[in-house]
């Protein structure tokens, strides 16, 4: 079973590979897409980056929830109702969503995912 | 202008590996109009020769029905220029197929020199957001493939010849009927 440093350790070098961010800019707090720069397409590349580093396997909606943001019994006026939340609460409980909630837009989701979350997956997908 | 960046495939097992070769010739207007007074064939140039070598190893994975494209360059090492006269040849293997992407690792040499280190990823456009794009019309698709002689060596892991897909052969058809 991998350390949290272990684990720290191989999503950094994930993310500096993918996204050709300096070590020190990868830092626990710090947003995939606001802080490092990620675009949509990056996105493949680190999943493909982190399947490799830690011999899982990456199921799409784990990380990137579109059938619930998607869905028009969990989005309302282009924000995630209550019971959306609690459903992405379900599927994601590595992500730390209290600042989403507040004010839950659809269109800044992307906007949540932390290298810290990105770490607490993978911890939880080997088993840690 | 024609936009082929290799010349032929001398090897093609399917979902595993392809090399292509391709001559760097003074006709081609690249050479010596891109950096006047140098003559070479630009490095992205030969990336886009990687990512059709490459592509084309992705895209026959579906039969040549998805709609590949390059995504992103992972890396790209380069350690000579490609001069007119010098035979560049273009080695990848596949080594991630994850199933709305793929990526590609591969080496250029020339004249048997090495030339270039390359990792592509590939994405294939999504039914639900690209659903009216199409990349190639299937039987000019297929005749690409014919001239790059794809048919002629590639082959499965097991042995088996990689063969013109149905749906291309239908649409080869189609066409000669119009005429």
């Amino acid at each position: 079973m991998p350390t949290q440093e272990e684990v720290f350790d191989k999503v950094r070098t994930a993310l500096v590979d993918a996204l050709g961010v300096d070590d020190d800019e990868v830092q626990p707090g710090a947003t995939l897409v606001g802080d490092l720069g990620a675009e949509s397409i990056d996105f493949l590349d680190i999943v493909f980056k982190l399947e490799k580093g830690f011999g899982i396997s990456i199921p799409r909606e784990e990380l990137f929830p579109e059938d619930i943001l998607g869905n028009s019994g969990f989005v309302s006026g282009g924000r995630v109702t209550a019971e959306g939340i609690a459903k992405l609460k379900e599927r994601m409980p590595f992500a730390d969503l209290t600042r989403f909630e507040k004010d839950p837009r659809v269109q800044d989701f992307a906007q949540q995912l932390t290298v810290e979350d990105l770490c607490r997956y993978v911890k939880m997908k080997v088993g840690g | 202008m024609r936009w082929f960046w290799i010349d032929r495939f001398t090897e093609f097992v399917a979902g595993q590996h392809a090399t292509a070769v391709k001559g760097v010739s003074l006709s081609e207007e690249v050479v010596d109009e891109y950096a006047p007074g140098a003559t070479y064939l630009p490095a992205s140039v030969i990336v886009e020769g990687m990512a059709q070598t490459g592509g084309l190893l992705v895209s026959q994975i579906s039969d040549f029905k998805a709609r590949v494209v390059l995504a992103k360059i992972g890396s790209a090492k380069f350690h000579c220029v490609a001069r007119p006269g010098s035979l560049l040849e273009f080695r990848c293997q596949l080594t991630g197929s994850p199933p709305s992407g793929a990526f590609v690792s591969g080496t250029v040499t020339s004249d048997g020199q090495p030339l270039a280190d390359l990792e592509l990823m590939f994405a294939m456009l999504e039914d639900a957001r690209f659903d009216k794009v199409v990349l190639f019309e299937p039987a000019g698709f297929c005749r690409m493939l014919r001239l790059l002689r794809l048919f002629e060596v590639g082959v499965y892991p097991d042995g088996r010849p990689v063969l013109v897909p149905q749906h291309m052969q239908d649409a080869e058809r189609a066409e000669l009927m119009v005429f």
